[in-house]
């Protein structure tokens, strides 16, 4: 039980992490259909961090795997902004072309920096075992994860930022009727930037959390199966405000995290679902729960159009 | 007269993706130069050259066949994406539709031993279903259809995994050979094999996917339904007040579009060239290239034949690559860039029709 609620927590703040993204990004009317590339970006560099960083305290361990993350998940995201507000791109387009960059990308450095170290290892496979330990506090048999605190801040500082700041009323109102905004003197294109530029930080971070959850190393050939989507998914069923992602991504991450800890429930095991299974659960779930809650959608109104100053 | 040629709106796809695969190689060969000075110049020649590393021209011939094979889902993919595409709707989900295909064809001919037309037409079938759910999901509950595409996706892998165990070798994760366990629902290749040094696995699938293609182009230029479609695509709401039933083409276009992409699947696997692996852990790469060989194609279902032989040809060169420096993802790499590229396609159109105007 304390398993189940170990790995929904950390599922959940890789969530919260990545959907708050997500929600920055859309308030200020950019579609960041991304998230899934700037994921394995922010991975890679908190991995590259961890593999490389002498082990010194833990303090150092995990500021510079997260500044690692955040670093590589921002200019990622930058790519993003260039071509969707700038150069007025269809940002369905660039964040997928985003998502498989990001995977062939890490793939290739990774491989690259494997096969320099050894001719004869030509995986896409990062370990880092020991360096992992800095995250990990043990209180009584419950792995505590520092990322599950910086989901929490995380959490709260987009709250404020959202809904008490002036810097945040201005985001959400570009996504609402930028040309409104730009009336009264605010610089759409600064704001949209500020918005992309913010989801590649929480991005970056979402991407590491999830490498550290329950795994030691990662092959990143695989990116990061779809996560990417269902923290868009929790946006949606959180209806772009932070508290109720928050309650959304638990609810995700509890199913996620059946499909890691199932065996350890006699009652799941005696049913005989076959693995499978549970490894879609969280995708159904996610559909099911879409096709309720998209309907009364409060999505930003100006959301996926291109911003252009001379339009009405 | 040379005015006119630059206005035309085919030229200037053209040349919009002919920058795009230039600048996608040239930072390609500049990552490569990153990795590894010295062989780059080799590595970025060997993708491009694919089958002509061969010295033997029939060697060529037999390797540029395995390409063709290859090329046929892709362009089937690529069709898919398209086809949804022209109706406003982008569908991400069509690798989930390939694999959902994939999985019909294969249980239907090594489980039940269908023939090779049955087993295909089951898979368009399984494509179209999943097609069917993100039109529904849609149009009546309002989903994205990316999002529910994304899921669909893992939601096929994953199904199809659990199916394909059932009929996969002991000792391997991989599925029977189609040669001896379902030799019935290998596609007949009509001789066409002897063209390319008896390739074995050169078969119908590569003269019916360029037909398919045609019919697309026929069915959305030339059509009414097409321009129903169409006009559904570019405004809902105008369309459903000229009495289009506007929820019904929407559906439609994707059963349509998970229907060709479920085809791809069958005409991939039903020529024997490759097994499932039932260890999958993540979607097959077809779908996703198939949005590349869409823009590319300057989302033109015939544009769209060539750009699909150009993704596939430097997918496969990308293997030859010398393994001891780089990898083979250097290519999915340059087909990714090129679909970042394409992003810009449309602001250098505009571009360049506005400093015309300007003169």
């Amino acid at each position: 039980m304390t398993l189940l609620l170990q790995y929904t927590l950390i599922f959940a703040s890789v969530l919260i992490l990545v959907a708050l993204g997500g929600c920055f990004s859309e308030h200020s009317g950019v579609i960041n259909l991304g998230l899934e590339g700037i994921m394995v970006l922010g991975a890679l560099g908190g991995a590259l961090v961890m593999k490389y960083m002498p082990a010194v305290s833990p303090f150092v361990m995990i500021l510079g795997t997260v500044l690692g993350s955040v670093l590589l998940g921002v200019l990622y995201s930058a790519l993003l902004a260039v071509a969707c507000i700038n150069f007025k791109a269809d940002q369905t387009i660039v964040g997928t072309a985003l998502n498989m960059l990001g995977v062939a990308a890490a793939t290739v450095i990774v491989k690259a920096i494997n096969t320099a170290a050894n001719p004869d290892d030509v995986s896409s496979t990062i370990q880092y075992a020991s360096a992992k330990k800095a995250f990990l506090v043990n209180i009584g048999g419950f792995e505590f994860n520092w990322f599950m605190l910086i989901a929490l801040i995380a959490l709260v500082i987009a709250y404020v930022t959202l809904y008490k700041t002036k810097f945040g009323l201005r985001l959400m109102a570009c996504g609402e009727h930028p040309q409104a905004a730009d009336s009264v003197g605010i610089n759409v294109y600064k704001m949209r930037w500020a918005g992309v530029l913010i989801s590649g930080v929480l991005g970056g971070l979402g991407g590491i959390c999830y490498i550290l959850a329950g795994v030691s190393e990662w092959k990143f050939e695989n990116g990061v199966a779809g996560f990417g989507f269902l923290a868009l998914a929790v946006m949606i069923f959180g209806q772009w405000k932070p508290s109720r992602i928050a309650l959304a991504a638990l609810l995700f991450g509890l199913f996620r995290a059946l499909s890691n800890v199932y065996f350890g429930f006699d009652f799941l095991v005696s049913l005989h679902i076959p693995g499978s299974v549970y490894n879609m659960l969280p995708y159904i779930i996610s559909l099911i729960v879409l096709a309720f809650t998209s309907k009364k959608s409060r999505a930003p109104k100006a959301e996926g159009i291109p911003y252009d100053k001379g339009s009405r | 007269m040379k005015k006119n040629l630059l206005k035309s709106s085919a030229v200037q796809s053209l040349i919009a993706s002919l920058i795009c695969i230039v600048l996608g190689l040239l930072i390609g060969y500049i990552v490569l130069l990153f990795i590894n000075p010295a062989g780059a110049g080799d590595a970025i020649m060997t993708v491009i050259k694919n089958f002509f590393t061969y010295n033997r021209s029939e060697t060529q011939l037999k390797y540029l066949g395995s390409t063709l094979v290859k090329t046929a889902p892709l362009l089937m993919c690529a069709l898919s994406v398209l086809f949804a595409y022209k109706v406003g709707l982008f569908n991400i989900g069509a690798a989930g539709q390939y694999v959902a295909g994939a999985c019909a064809c294969l249980y239907a001919a090594l489980g039940w031993g269908w023939s090779w037309l049955p087993c295909m037409l089951f898979a368009i079938l399984a494509g179209a279903a999943f097609g069917a759910i993100v039109g529904l999901l849609k149009s009546y509950c309002n989903v994205n259809e990316v999002i529910s595409g994304i899921m669909l996706n893992w939601i096929a892998l994953y199904t199809t995994n659990m199916i394909l165990t059932n009929v996969k070798e002991v000792a391997s994760p991989y599925t029977y050979q189609m040669k001896s366990a379902g030799p019935d629902a290998i596609l007949p290749s009509l001789g066409l094999d002897k063209l390319f040094s008896n390739n074995e696995y050169v078969t119908i699938a590569i003269p019916l996917a360029i037909i398919i293609a045609i019919l697309v182009w026929v069915v959305l230029e030339k059509t009414k339904f097409g321009y129903e479609l169409k006009a559904t695509g570019f405004n809902k709401n105008a369309a459903k007040y000229c009495g289009m039933a506007e929820r019904r083409n929407i559906i439609l276009t994707l059963v349509i579009a998970g229907a060709l992409a479920g085809l791809g699947g069958s005409l991939l696997y039903q020529t024997g060239y490759e097994q499932w692996q039932c260890t999958h852990s993540s979607v097959p790469n077809m779908g996703f290239n198939g949005i590349a060989a869409t823009f590319l194609g300057g989302l033109n279902p015939i544009g769209t034949i060539f750009s699909s032989f150009f993704i596939q040809h430097i997918t496969a060169g990308g293997a030859y690559v010398d393994k001891s420096m780089y990898c083979s993802q250097i290519s999915d790499l340059i087909s990714s860039l090129i679909i970042y590229l394409c992003g810009f396609v449309l602001f250098l159109k505009h571009a360049g029709c506005r400093r015309r105007r300007r003169r």
